[in-house]
């Protein structure tokens, strides 16, 4: 089988963001980009998948649709140990845009990973998308995935509840906590050979987004938090009963 | 032309959300002039589809197949489609949750319609359609246009109140075309959370951090959030440590939540945290330093040990709720 796995390349989690005078676009000037945290635990967990089932894992391809600026993060998914990666040549311009990029490439794997939300703009689409214009199954919020002879066993969480389902491949798994644990780091080794490992650029097709961002805006500043003496706790039951009127 | 509303069912019962959801999808018909469907997969009694009627929906379809219990992609994105043709909707509303996120990108491809999830209020524009969303995991809004003349949205949670109309709704029974191609994923077991509010459904969240010490520590934790209706929560590392149910992880890489109130105990506060908990209306923290982070994010504070007062805490809510009744 073989596994690719679709890699947004995002600010780093814990940057403060800016948008450019006019509030038109997001100000990137100094920023750290880094791979969105779900699919960097969607790699982890294709990698432990191809060394726990002895042969089963051919390959692991990951793939970004973006310019040449995504590159480094590419190279950090090979350096993880990815086999390959496929940069599709475009900006990425919303998730339809996006999916329909995608799909050129995904077409040629078994199981297709993508993270629940990409941690910009929260979009939580794209792999869905995917597998519509694939035409195969998608199982979403996808917390467990193993392999056991040959077959694809997957824990999804519900609305209410959790679920445990099979699945035939070639199918998309849309994934967030409880993938893996905790993302590997690439190893000095690992950056070496990542210098060698293929890197293909491939032209975009000719599609279309159907949404455009427009403007951003900050949360207005918060009020600062209103202290209530320890030695009086009954205070803050009177606040939250009568002035915020939540209990 | 109308306005189609996917309302989801928990054992034959309508949520809440899915309220919301007629509710939002009636200010929009109203404004532009259309009417609002709602359409609902499962055995659903007519009495509670009814229901969607007080909150707008002019129509009600009811699907209701064995084939579709469980939740399956790929066949529910057909059935939601198949019945935005029939009815000419423009616009679908879903809930920006678990099924939402399932469904509603698949539904968005097959009618090449523009997706944007996680909207927190009524369009801002309607030429050209603009809505608002919250972007970077909660650091920021963004205004967004849609472009293509179908538009799919999601609707982020406790984003939106209910609104209750004199409205009567029709009910009619849809059976769409499906095909086994459209089943090529098998549920083989199921596991209900029940007796217990869910996390991404409660008004009042009660959350415990590091600073509880360990999972014995839970008892006050847990009284407070039966005392209060809310369901219970934790920061990462505690899941991790195992004191607490990992669905109960809430943050940037856990759940992202939106309550009314959510209370921060033993919790520092860090971006990550916060990342999960910043779009709750309400955040109460108590902790004993005060210097830490979730002072920032707060509302109101009380600095001190969390277990001398979280005792003191339940008992000023008893005798708030006594004295109400
Ligand atoms: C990529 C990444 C993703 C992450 N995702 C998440 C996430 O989704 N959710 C999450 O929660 N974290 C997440 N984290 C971890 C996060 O950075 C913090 O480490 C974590 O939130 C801290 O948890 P805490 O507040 O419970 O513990 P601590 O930071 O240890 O804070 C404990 C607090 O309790 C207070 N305290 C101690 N004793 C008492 C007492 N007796 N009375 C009152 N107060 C007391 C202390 O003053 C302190 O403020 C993530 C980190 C990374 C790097
Ligand atoms: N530009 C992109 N290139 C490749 N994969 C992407 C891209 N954007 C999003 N994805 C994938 O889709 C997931 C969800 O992103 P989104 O729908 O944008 O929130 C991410 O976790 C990635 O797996």
């Amino acid at each position: 089988m073989k596994i690719l796995i679709c890699i947004s390349n995002v600010p780093d989690t814990t940057t403060k963001i800016r948008f450019t005078a006019d509030n038109t676009a997001f100000d990137t000037a100094g920023i750290q980009w880094i791979i969105n945290p779900w699919d960097e635990l969607a790699l982890t967990r294709a990698m432990e998948l191809k060394e726990t089932t002895g042969g089963t894992i051919e390959k692991i391809t990951v793939v970004a649709v973006g310019l040449k600026d995504a590159e480094p993060t590419l190279r950090k998914t090979l350096a993880i140990g990815a086999d390959d990666a496929v940069r599709i040549d475009a900006e990425p311009k919303d998730a339809f845009f996006v999916a329909e990029q995608l799909a050129q490439v995904a077409k040629d794997y078994d199981i297709i990973l993508c993270g629940i939300e990409a941690s910009d703009y929260n979009g939580s689409a794209v792999g869905g998308m995917l597998s519509e214009f694939l035409g195969i199954p998608s199982i979403s919020s996808v917390s467990k995935l193993d392999i056991e002879n040959g077959n694809v066993k997957v824990n999804r969480e519900i609305d209410g509840g959790s679920e445990t389902l099979s699945t035939e491949v070639p199918f998309v798994a849309i994934v967030q906590k409880g993938i893996a644990l905790e993302p590997r780091i690439p190893s000095m080794r690992g950056i070496m050979m990542a210098r060698k490992k293929p890197l293909n650029v491939i032209p975009a097709v000719e599609t279309e987004a159907l949404t455009e961002f427009v403007s951003y805006e900050l949360p207005p500043a918060k009020a600062a938090c209103k202290m209530v003496d320890a030695e009086n706790v009954k205070e803050l039951v009177d606040l939250l009963h009568n002035e915020a009127k939540v209990i | 032309m109308s306005i189609l509303v996917y309302t989801e069912n928990w054992d034959g019962k309508f949520k809440k959300l899915s309220f919301e959801q007629v509710s939002y999808a009636s200010e929009i018909a109203k404004n532009i002039n259309t009417s609002v469907v709602a359409l609902s997969i499962g055995n659903v009694e007519e009495t509670e589809l009814k229901k969607l009627g007080d909150y707008g929906a002019s129509k009600v379809i009811s699907v209701n197949e064995t084939k579709l219990d469980n939740l399956a992609n790929q066949a529910y994105a057909k059935v939601i489609s198949q019945a935005a043709k029939k009815e000419e909707s423009t616009i679908l509303v879903f809930a920006n949750n678990y099924t939402g996120k399932a469904i509603a990108p698949r539904v968005s491809v097959k009618l090449k319609a523009g997706l944007v999830s996680g909207i927190t209020a009524l369009p801002i524009n309607y030429e050209p359609f603009t809505v608002r969303k919250k972007v970077f995991t909660s650091k920021a809004f963004a205004d967004v246009i849609i472009k293509s003349p179908f538009k799919v949205l999601t609707i982020a949670q406790n984003s939106f109140g209910l609104i209750e109309t004199e409205n009567k709704a029709q009910i009619e029974n849809f059976a769409p075309e499906l095909s086994d191609e459209d089943f090529r994923t098998k549920v083989e077991d199921v596991h209900k959370i029940t007796g217990k509010v869910l996390l991404n459904d409660a008004e009042i969240v009660v959350s415990g951090g590091r600073g509880m010490k360990g999972s014995e520590n839970w008892g006050p934790i847990e009284e407070l959030a039966n005392l209060l209706g809310a369901a219970t929560a934790c920061s990462r590392p505690v899941s991790d440590e195992d004191w607490r149910p990992h669905d109960e992880h809430v943050g940037q890489t856990g759940k992202i939540i939106a309550p009314n109130l959510y209370f921060a105990l033993g919790i520092s506060g860090a971006i990550q945290h916060l990342g999960g908990v910043s779009s709750s209306k309400y955040i109460v923290a108590i902790n004993k330093d005060n210097d830490a982070p979730i002072f920032e994010a707060a509302d109101y504070g009380i600095i001190g040990d969390v277990h001398k007062i979280l005792p003191e805490l339940i008992n000023a809510v008893k005798e708030m709720k006594a004295a109400e009744n």
